[in-house]
């Protein structure tokens, strides 16, 4: 599988601030991925420099094979992605129809036939203007605008911003759709829910750096909770195993956190003579946290 | 045909779609010959990634569950070794079941039991000679 998107290290800094630090990443053809982190992770800023939107301060980066760095490599980009902005810029002037008709002149991949379908789907008002939708019919209208098109790429920042409970499910259902189509879908967000359904990849940034970068399926087979129970206190260097994050103690009581190896895990506490032993399978919410809240 | 995918069992969604599958064609909710939803439709009624469904499919078709035909979709296509199987599966799991009885008898934990299953099965040329 080709890389759509690939990275090496990407940096972005504001004075001192590092925003984005050394980034290698590698997102997949014809897979969705997801982009997780909190609040200033460096998410957007990442996004924004693949799309050339903001200079890297150093590092290099591709996407669809044309060099981030270029301007001429950056134009041709452009016409193959689909982009949908955290802020969802729209001119509020304009009325939902007449936004729709000024985006089809500039896209020669625009679909009419979808964006009619879209607009009845997503129920938006067609001659309401733009400054007086909600901020949840302003994100239906921004995805509209980029499910319209047939691009080999969809970068979407934050798309479930503002979606109720029906809208998160119409977008997840479009974005399957774009990826049955052969688009590649490269999506930020804090729905973490949502994305251990849809997505194939995920990737974590924590303070500007990729702290997780797996396939969900290897997240599923390989993140283990191992509680354990113990007629004396154990030490803690016991459990020093690969693929062992975290260990918590509490009396004769241990719960570990692994990435992987759960079972040399669970022999070395028979070894230990454990009087329980009992593995639960992690969800992404968890290692999501786990992640962030390390050091 | 209903399928349910769970995101946090711990086991990946296309092998729960699989046996999901599997199961339909064991109990006779899916017939042979039936055809399965697209992969765009599927993974739009599901909510996953087309992926997912994808090599579900193609892992059934490995199996001789399934047949993709191209253009058309995915239909159901017991072979007779599938079919042998159904038919034999009842005594396979009553002596299963005999046998984790009597090792349960014997003091065994249950993931002691998987474990030591699971350790024989790795050596799948000697158990396919002494079938």
């Amino acid at each position: 599988m080709t890389a759509v998107i690939q990275t090496r290290h990407l940096s972005k800094s504001y004075g001192r601030v590092q925003a984005v630090h050394q980034l290698n990443l590698e997102i997949k053809r014809g897979c969705i991925t997801a982009f997780l982190g909190r609040n200033g992770a460096g998410k957007s800023t990442t996004i924004k420099m693949l799309l050339g939107m903001i200079a890297p301060s150093a590092g290099e980066g591709t996407v669809l094979g044309l060099s981030i760095r270029d301007a001429e490599a950056n134009r041709e980009m452009r016409r193959r992605v689909a982009y949908v902005a955290e802020n969802k810029p729209l001119y509020g002037y304009m009325t939902v129809g007449q936004t729709i008709r000024f985006a089809s002149s500039f896209y020669p991949d625009w679909c009419a036939d979808r964006a009619k379908d879209l607009v009845n789907r997503y129920e938006l008002p067609i001659d309401r203007r733009v400054r007086l939708l909600s901020k949840g019919m302003r994100t239906k209208l921004a995805l509209l605008l980029a499910f319209s098109r047939r691009p080999d790429l969809l970068i979407l920042d934050e798309p479930s911003e503002g979606l109720d409970p029906v809208g998160i499910e119409e977008l997840l259902e479009s974005l399957a759709g774009q990826a049955a189509e052969g688009t590649t879908v490269f999506f930020s967000s804090h729905q973490i829910a949502e994305v251990e359904r849809i997505a194939d990849y995920v990737c974590v940034l924590e303070r500007g750096r990729l702290m997780v970068d797996a396939s969900l399926d290897h997240l599923r087979e390989s993140y283990r909770r191992i509680e354990l129970v113990f007629p004396s206190a154990p030490l803690e260097h016991d459990f020093c195993i690969s693929g062992v994050e975290r260990i918590r103690e509490h009396g004769c009581a241990v719960s570990i956190f692994a990435s992987g190896n759960a079972d040399a895990v669970v022999e070395r506490a028979r070894d230990l003579h454990a009087t329980s032993i009992e593995i639960a399978p992690v969800g992404l919410r968890e290692i999501f946290l786990e992640t962030v809240r390390e050091g | 045909m209903f399928f349910k995918l769970t995101p946090t069992t711990g086991q990946p969604l296309y092998l729960q779609l699989m046996q999901q599958v599997r199961h339909a064609v064991e109990t006779g909710a899916l017939q042979n010959g039936e055809q399965l939803p697209g992969i765009r439709t599927l993974a739009e009624e599901l909510v996953v990634s087309p992926n997912t469904i994808a090599k579900a499919y193609s892992e059934l078709e490995h199996e001789g569950i399934l047949e993709l035909r191209q253009g058309s979709g995915a239909f159901v296509c017991v072979k007779r070794r599938v079919l042998n199987l159904r038919d034999h599966m009842p005594s396979v799991q009553r002596r299963i079941r005999d046998l984790v009885d009597r090792l349960r008898d014997d003091g065994l934990q249950d993931d002691e039991i998987r474990r030591a299953f699971e350790a024989e099965l790795l050596n799948p040329v000697e158990v396919a000679r002494n079938a």
